[in-house]
């Protein structure tokens, strides 16, 4: 159904390039977008570039080295078997690991898992939150098992999810994206059952515009816009229960070098080396306060109207 | 009136039946044979299908989920594979500090964040509204087992105020029982302050654009008269609707913060559980925390016409 039949469809679709502009302005003028940005920018490429910053190995275990101060030094031997001073800048663990090392490598595992559940979970939603706003016999039982998946605390089903797996990033990344996903369906479906009113949605129907088409383009790109928000909130959640996860000893492997897992080996003697905790526990919470500044600037900037609601 | 209840009560059934046949296959899922490990190591082939028989693991699978239904109905999970011990009685001995903890941590949170939100509301876009705001959102940012280490370490390692982990019951004396909830509790209530502070200052300030206020104003009353009995009063339903919503951030903020304390209540409970992979105990406490969540729920959903004699169904 092209050609004269529909000669204004196109032109209908809810996409002005001036308003665009106001928006990318808008979000540049938010501190709290900016703000949020560049921490977010500076802990990514510290992730990034985590072996050019003066790190060691972040799994090897100096029994020597054990349960020191943050500067202490220490003569170590490296790969090459040459010997080299180092400064623990932020102490060693009770396995003689660097903390300051572990923590450097853990920004990626945090930032990968946040990016990761981010990215599936709202693929995943939006395939189902489409089906379940669109097709009305679907949406009884899509919206049903949705509710029962929210009506377990994430927590707790993440744990119960991770103890039917086998402990790993995929197992980690899976479960916490299940907690997540119902919450993009709500969101996407709400969008299409408001969208799917709109005279051009029913212009385009009227035309015969084949479903996946209509979808596509009529619908996906009003969901952009709430989308966007909802995926950073779903990264800043990912990130704090990957924490919890491994903080709980069934998130990650042991000796993988994320934040939780760090927390988790500092506990036993936390009273006499804080730092253990409070390092790891600093970059944790300053990440995820980046990824929540950035949602709510974006929230601002992409929907005036939301503002009012929380 | 009536009609609603009955709806909401009908919609609660679905809900609870996807929670129940997930933890119901939770077992199932599992790569592990409960039978094999009820059995012990030593156990032969013969042994472990003897048990298999007796659990009904060999009955058709819709039979097995009618039966698993009935007994937990009955609060009847089996016996734990870890504890060696009935579930529902693990559960009974460990209520008390979850409880505690839970109620504790509420009530400290709406005592210091619905003033804050009204404050904020009121004193909108100065620098207090954006203090409050700013800690809202550090709240949602800083995980709790971080702000508990950090409270412990300020005020039991460092001043030395009160005991760093434990738990006292609260039959064996206010004083010690009050010492050892306290700053569990106060790490615990960040994230749930920085919910509630920001819903009561959105709802608080919607309600203060409305006319009646102007009116209360124009009648010369006071202003504390006007944010509490015609503001705040008018803002409740979303307040009371996000602290039942909150209450399963609560549940995991429960999970960990025993952990972190020490506490031995539920949520160490299920930690200890998941890590030994004791499925009866997993199952039981998934279960009663989705019900005890979906329950608040309910409540709240039909408490609104306590709160706002306008909502009429």
């Amino acid at each position: 159904m092209s050609g004269p039949a529909t000669p204004g469809l196109d032109d209908l679709a809810p996409i002005d390039p001036s308003r665009r502009a106001g928006a990318a302005r808008t979000l540049l003028r938010s501190p709290s977008v900016v703000i949020g940005a560049v921490v977010l920018a500076i802990i990514a490429l510290i992730g990034l570039a985590a072996p050019l910053l003066n790190t060691i190995d972040p799994a090897e275990i100096s029994p020597a080295n054990r349960n020191k101060g943050p500067g202490y030094e220490a003569t170590i031997r490296q790969d090459d078997g040459s010997k080299k001073e180092f400064v623990y800048r932020m102490g060693s663990d009770s396995l003689g690991r660097d903390i300051y090392s572990r923590v450097v490598y853990g920004a990626r595992v945090s930032l990968l898992i946040g990016v990761t559940v981010a990215a599936v979970s709202v693929a995943i939603g939006l395939v189902i939150g489409l089906l379940a706003g669109y097709f009305r016999l679907l949406d009884g039982v899509i919206m049903r098992v949705m509710d029962g998946v929210m009506a377990i605390p994430a927590i707790l089903l993440a744990l119960s999810l991770v103890s039917l797996l086998s402990a790993g990033l995929k197992t980690v990344i899976i479960a916490i994206a299940i907690t997540e996903i119902p919450r993009v369906v709500r969101l996407v479906r709400s969008v299409v059952l408001s969208v799917r009113e709109e005279p051009y949605v029913e212009a385009a129907i009227s035309v015969g515009t084949p479903t996946l088409l209509l979808l596509v383009r009529h619908v996906v790109p009003n969901t952009v816009a709430p989308l966007i928000v909802q995926t950073t909130y779903i990264a800043a959640h990912a990130i704090l229960i990957e924490a919890v996860l491994s903080f709980l000893g069934v998130g990650m492997p042991a000796e993988t070098p994320t934040w939780g897992n760090i927390i988790a080996e500092g506990r036993a003697l936390f009273r006499m080396f804080p730092h253990n905790i409070l390092f790891p526990g600093l970059f944790l919470a300053l990440t995820v306060l980046a990824v929540n500044m950035l949602g709510d600037g974006l929230r601002d900037a992409l929907d005036p109207r939301m503002r009012k609601r929380v | 009136m009536l009609n609603y209840i009955l709806k909401r009560l009908l919609a609660t059934i679905p809900v609870v039946l996807v929670v129940a046949v997930f933890v119901f296959s939770m077992l199932r899922l599992s790569s592990a044979d409960p039978a094999a490990i009820i059995a012990g190591d030593n156990a032969n082939a013969q042994q472990i299908a003897e048990i298999r028989g007796k659990l009904g693991l060999d009955q058709p699978i819709v039979t097995q989920f009618a039966v698993w239904t009935g007994r937990a109905l009955s609060g009847n999970f089996g016996e734990s594979f870890f504890f060696k011990k009935q579930v529902s009685e693990l559960i009974v001995d460990r209520l008390e500090p979850t409880l505690s903890l839970a109620l504790c941590t509420i009530v400290i949170s709406v005592l210091i964040a619905v003033p804050l939100g009204v404050l904020a509301a009121y004193r909108s876009g100065t620098w207090l509204d954006r203090i409050v705001m700013g800690f809202s959102t550090l709240g949602f940012s800083v995980p709790v087992f971080v702000i508990g280490y950090v409270l412990m370490l300020v005020f039991a390692i460092e001043l030395s105020w009160v005991p760093v982990q434990g738990y006292q019951r609260l039959g064996e004396g206010f004083w010690g029982w009050l010492q050892r909830i306290l700053l569990p509790s106060a790490a615990l209530s960040v994230i749930y302050c920085a919910l509630i502070a920001r819903i009561t200052r959105s709802s608080v300030q919607e309600v203060l654009g409305e006319d009646y206020i102007r009116t209360a104003r124009a009648k010369g009353l006071r202003n504390r008269v006007v944010l509490l009995r015609h503001a705040l009063s008018n803002a409740a339903v979303p307040i009371v609707t996000v602290i039942g919503l909150g209450i399963a951030l609560l549940i995991g903020g429960v999970v960990v913060t025993e952990s972190v304390f020490s506490i031995p209540g539920l949520g160490r409970l299920t930690v200890d559980a998941v890590l030994a992979r004791d499925y009866p105990t997993v199952q039981a406490l998934v279960l009663l925390f989705s019900l005890v969540s979906v329950l608040i729920n309910l409540l709240v959903d039909l408490s609104y016409t306590l709160f706002d004699p306008r909502i009429r169904y």
